[in-house]
């Protein structure tokens, strides 16, 4: 019995020991975002999703702004001032992202970069706005992240760097009619992301006015790990081709899985296509035959986005994906417009922002529209035996 | 009528998953009616040591083995920490530890390995066979083969062993077992390690299959197996597998015939039918109340 | 005695509008940050959550994991009320408090007689096939979900509508409804026995619990701008199980501590954002394992209890 007494003891000595520390952990890092020292400093804020379900994306994004701020700081940072990166995580999480957005707020950034999903943007733009700080975002696609269609007004403090779904929708529309030359096709969306059904949505939409036909619509979710059954029924209708608007890690197991039921067709896809594991996962054989609209190839021989990419690569020690080019461009922007707003002001940096001309990005050469969102040019990409092989670049016709 | 055939295959090996992995899941809940959230995080971190020992230049056999070995450990380590403090608390208690458990592990594992997809080496032939126009992968028949293989070693193991007879005995009555000289501590802590070694042989065979490993891969799954585990009977080891391979036809005949979009509502409604109709799951035995 | 109470009362009450004055105060004298408030609200939120879902798991036994469904179906009603049909917040908020226990009272008639982990089941299915029905149907915005709701709940909303949720709990709870759903948890066969309708009860808990996350979900979607289907997952039927279970299953007390402690925990761990997650487990499972039954068990603060501390402490002698 004395045993027990003192194994007791002993536990809540672990107790208090663990209760303190993490107590005085927690102290520390609430103190230290208000050094004072620390004002000399440009503050951006990263709002991403770093756990929860789309972690993977979101953190791609974070290492892209960040290894560009860092290079910048390298350089010397802006308008003779370090930048201060303060990277915080919404979780996934809409209310997360707002709670995220005014703890940066009430932090003083002077922009912020992310979250990368609509909902969370859309989730962080009234904070931005009624803050009047920038929100760049990396990759929330659906137009109305910039544009209220209700009021028929710009979203003023939102900006965008990705290309929106209808113009990457329409692209390969295009592509699929006039180079193809494919006239029936089946859409395969994943119905719990709304990048996924938007492009989905608006291929259709093109791709019927053209005069094709979309034979069958199947869906699937995130988790999905199987989708034989959804391509056994597609395969039952005859398509032409299948357009797949997800992201790498289904596409991946999609491709692979429909090479495996015998499906030979060509398959298309948009930039969520575009990570090295998309390989690893299909294997490059299954990936033949298969073409997707991307911002940039890292495959591009360009001494920008080679550099980009050996600097990704020993900084994380893996290939970036597309998020993290974006991300790279974001950050990079960002400091430019500051630089052109000759001070660290939010509503400057904003007006900067709208007057971006041809910003030398590795994902392309990029000037914001009236709605903010970016006039980029579509990079069609092919697949040949696991490498990207650039086929066309189109712009889209709005 | 091929396209038929073709869904029920489909079926058969998406159910035999999610048999693998629930089979594991109902030993351990069976025996201390714990609902081990974290069964199918302890499953991705098997497929990671797999992941590991395959990138090191090590066959199927050899990379399965170890991941078995690193998570049966982790599976005690687990119990120890989180688990035996708490069995004779209330099984909510044990259940929000359980769900810390599978937090730490999940997110542990995101900060070390970063949230990124990783893939298997080529560890197995790919091959596919055609049977009149219905294709079935190598791959399929070695789920399928592994599950039915766990079912009978396991029935063996708590029928036939002495340990088995240990382990039913604790999961009858603690006490009255701890009475007759079972040592209840150290049974439990081999239900555990067995339990999550299974997972972790799940988890390699699952990388394999779909050719990715990820920090939230087990979270699906886990919820799936749990489904499948009480669908046939909490406990009960031939339930599990009945239940997981149900659960996955029934998911594909839903996808196949209409409903992808409406897929995991339309399977949980029938699974929610079946319970009504059998309250204590497809093989479970009813327990009398007791006043 | 009688005079006693009546005191009682009053002093509640005048600590409850000093409370609230002194925040409405800060808060229309710009005194607490927006982020501040952000983190109110949300802990507000989670303690109507917690407290509603106790109502169901700790006062009548019945491990319900479809809680995150319940706030869903309130949250999307009453911004398709404001919204959609243009009609004023109170009347959103009622509507999504209605259709939330009609759910409730639908999920809950038929699986109610399924017990413990089946039981759990059932409501988890039931939580999904809510989420799936909403990814869905494109008048409710699909995955996309609703964007743009104006922000409508202040903090005379948030504050009063927490207070009365806990006070009806706690009537309910007090009165021979919630003695006989307390009958039924400790022994549904001799609850029976004792002429105690056991169904009636245990709906009738269900559906006030549906009817509370509805509520919940309303004030929810009016002060974060988005609700989509994604958010409203199992996992935030875990996560609201957890703020009980932290705070003592059959506590109301606990219930608020408990999403209190989460709320706030979460938001100091947003300075870690590489170690966030792995903390909060942490934090679970110490929480778990040094207090099994929860911060307060099944124990309250009241105003007697604490008069007793006034005391010499009989209270802490008395709970061992």
């Amino acid at each position: 019995m004395a045993k027990l007494v003192s194994s007791r003891k002993l536990r809540y000595y672990a107790l208090a020991t663990a209760v303190f520390f993490l107590l005085g952990v927690l102290l520390s890092g609430c103190g230290a975002p208000q050094k004072q020292s620390e004002a000399e400093k440009i503050k951006i804020g990263i709002n991403y999703e770093l756990s929860g379900k789309v972690a993977t994306y979101g953190t791609s994004c974070k290492n892209g702004v960040v290894l560009a701020l860092e290079e910048i700081n390298k350089a010397g940072g802006v308008l003779g001032k370090q930048i201060e990166v303060i990277v915080r995580d919404n979780k996934s999480d809409t209310a997360e992202s707002v709670n995220v957005a005014t703890q940066l707020a009430s932090m003083g950034v002077v922009a912020m970069i992310g979250p990368a999903t609509t909902g969370d943007v859309m989730a962080a733009e009234p904070v931005a706005t009624s803050n009047r700080i920038p929100l760049l975002t990396t990759s929330a696609t659906a137009p109305t992240v910039t544009f209220d269609e209700e009021k028929n007004k710009v979203r003023e403090y939102i900006f965008r760097i990705c290309i929106i779904d209808p113009d990457q929708a329409m692209v390969m529309a295009d592509f699929v009619w006039n180079n193809l030359k494919l006239k029936k096709g089946a859409i395969m969306m994943d119905t719990g992301n709304d990048y996924s059904k938007g492009l989905a949505e608006k291929f259709k939409e093109y791709f019927e006015a053209k005069g094709g036909k979309i034979v069958a619509t199947e869906g699937f979710v995130d988790t999905d790990t199987v989708f034989k059954p959804q391509l056994t029924k597609i395969w039952a209708k005859k398509p032409e081709f299948i357009y797949i608007p997800a992201y790498y890690n289904q596409v991946g197991l999609i491709v692979k899985q429909a090479r495996e039921l015998g499906i030979d067709v060509p398959f298309l896809g948009a930039d969520g296509w575009d990570s090295p594991e998309l390989v690893s996962i299909a294997g490059a054989k299954a990936l033949n035959n298969t073409y997707f609209t991307n911002h940039y190839s890292s495959q591009d021989p360009s001494p920008e986005v080679q550099a980009f990419v050996k600097a990704y690569k020993e900084k994380y020690g893996v290939e970036p994906d597309s998020f993290a080019a974006l991300g790279y461009d974001a950050g990079r922007l960002m400091a430019e417009a500051i630089k052109q707003a000759g001070a660290a002001d939010p509503q400057k940096i904003r007006d900067a922002l709208e007057k971006i001309k041809d910003f030398p990005g590795i994902t392309g050469k990029l000037s914001f529209d009236e709605k903010h969102n970016p006039i980029k040019e579509v990079a069609i990409i092919k697949m040949v035996d696991g490498k990207q092989e650039l086929v066309t670049k189109l712009v889209p016709k709005r | 009528m091929q396209e038929f055939f073709q869904q029920l295959l489909n079926g058969l090996s998406l159910g035999s998953i999610y048999a693998l992995i629930a089979v594991g899941y109902t030993m351990v809940y069976g025996i201390i009616q714990l609902i081990n959230f974290a069964h199918g995080d302890v499953l991705m971190v098997g497929a990671y040591v797999g992941l590991g020992m395959a990138l090191a230049g090590f066959g199927l056999v050899p990379s399965i083995l170890v991941a078995m070995l690193v998570c049966a450990v982790l599976g005690v380590v687990l119990e120890r920490v989180a688990y035996r403090p708490l069995r004779n608390a209330s099984r909510l208690a044990a259940l929000t530890s359980a769900i810390g458990a599978s937090l730490f592990l999940e997110y542990g594992m995101m900060a070390v390995f970063s949230p990124r997809t990783r893939s298997y080496p080529v560890l197995l032939p790919d091959k596919i066979y055609n049977f009149y126009g219905i294709r079935i992968a190598t791959k399929d028949f070695l789920i399928l083969g592994t599950t039915l293989v766990l079912v009978v070693f396991l029935q063996y193991i708590v029928y036939r062993t002495k340990t088995g007879k240990a382990m039913r005995a604790v999961s009858f009555d603690k006490d009255a077992a701890r009475l007759m000289g079972i040592n209840v501590d150290s049974t439990i802590a081999v239900t555990f390690a067995l339990g999550s070694a299974l997972a972790a042989a799940a988890g390699v065979l699952i990388g394999i299959y779909f050719n990715a490993v990820y920090p939230l891969m087990g979270l699906m799954p886990g919820l799936k197996a749990f489904v499948a585990a009480v669908l046939g009977g909490i406990g009960n080891i031939p339930g599990a597998m009945v239940g997981g391979i149900l659960l996955g036809m029934t998911e594909a005949l839903v996808s196949g015939y209409g409903g992808s979009m409406f897929r995991d509502a339309v399977a949980f409604a029938i699974l929610i039918l079946i319970l009504l109709v059998k309250p204590t799951g497809l093989l479970g035995t009813r327990v009398e109340e007791k006043v | 005695m009688k005079e006693k109470n009546w005191f009682q009362t009053l002093i509640i009450f005048i600590v409850l509008f000093a409370v609230y004055g002194v925040v409405q105060l800060g808060i229309s004298e710009n005194l607490i940050s927006d982020y501040y408030q952000t983190n109110i609200f949300l802990a507000g939120i989670n303690i109507i959550l917690a407290a509603t879902l106790n109502l169901i798991n700790g006062f009548t036994g019945h491990l319900s994991l479809g809680h995150a469904g319940f706030m869903a179906v309130g949250a999307y009603t009453s911004v398709v009320v404001t919204m959609k049909l243009g009609y004023p917040f109170p009347l959103a908020v009622l509507a999504g408090m209605v259709f939330a226990a009609v759910v409730g009272f639908i999920i809950g008639l038929p699986t109610l007689r399924l017990r413990g982990d089946y039981l759990a089941i059932a409501t988890l299915g039931f939580g999904e096939i809510i989420r799936v029905i909403l990814v869905n149907v494109e008048y409710l915005g699909g995955a996309t979900g609703i964007l743009g709701i104006p922000r409508l709940v202040n903090w005379t909303w948030l504050f009063w509508g927490t207070v009365l949720t806990l006070v009806l709990i706690r009537n309910f709870v007090r009165s021979s409804h919630g003695r006989a759903c307390l009958a039924i948890r400790e022994n549904e066969i001799a609850a029976e026995m004792m002429g105690v309708n056991s169904t009636y009860y245990k709906v009738l808990a269900f559906v006030l619990g549906a009817a509370g996350a509805g509520f919940a979900g309303s004030l929810y979607a009016h002060y974060f701008y988005v609700i989509q289907p994604s958010k409203f997952s199992f996992l935030l039927s875990f996560d609201i199980l957890v703020m009980v279970m932290v705070g003592g299953l059959g506590s109301l007390t606990g219930s608020c501590v408990g999403a209190l402690l989460l709320t706030v925990l979460s938001a100091l761990l947003q300075n870690f954002p590489e170690f966030r997650m792995v903390l909060y487990a942490v934090m679970l499972i110490i929480s778990a394992i040094y207090r099994p039954q929860g911060l307060f068990g099944d124990k309250e603060i009241s105003a007697q209890l604490l008069s007793r501390w006034g005391g010499i402490f009989r209270a802490t002698s008395r709970s061992e």
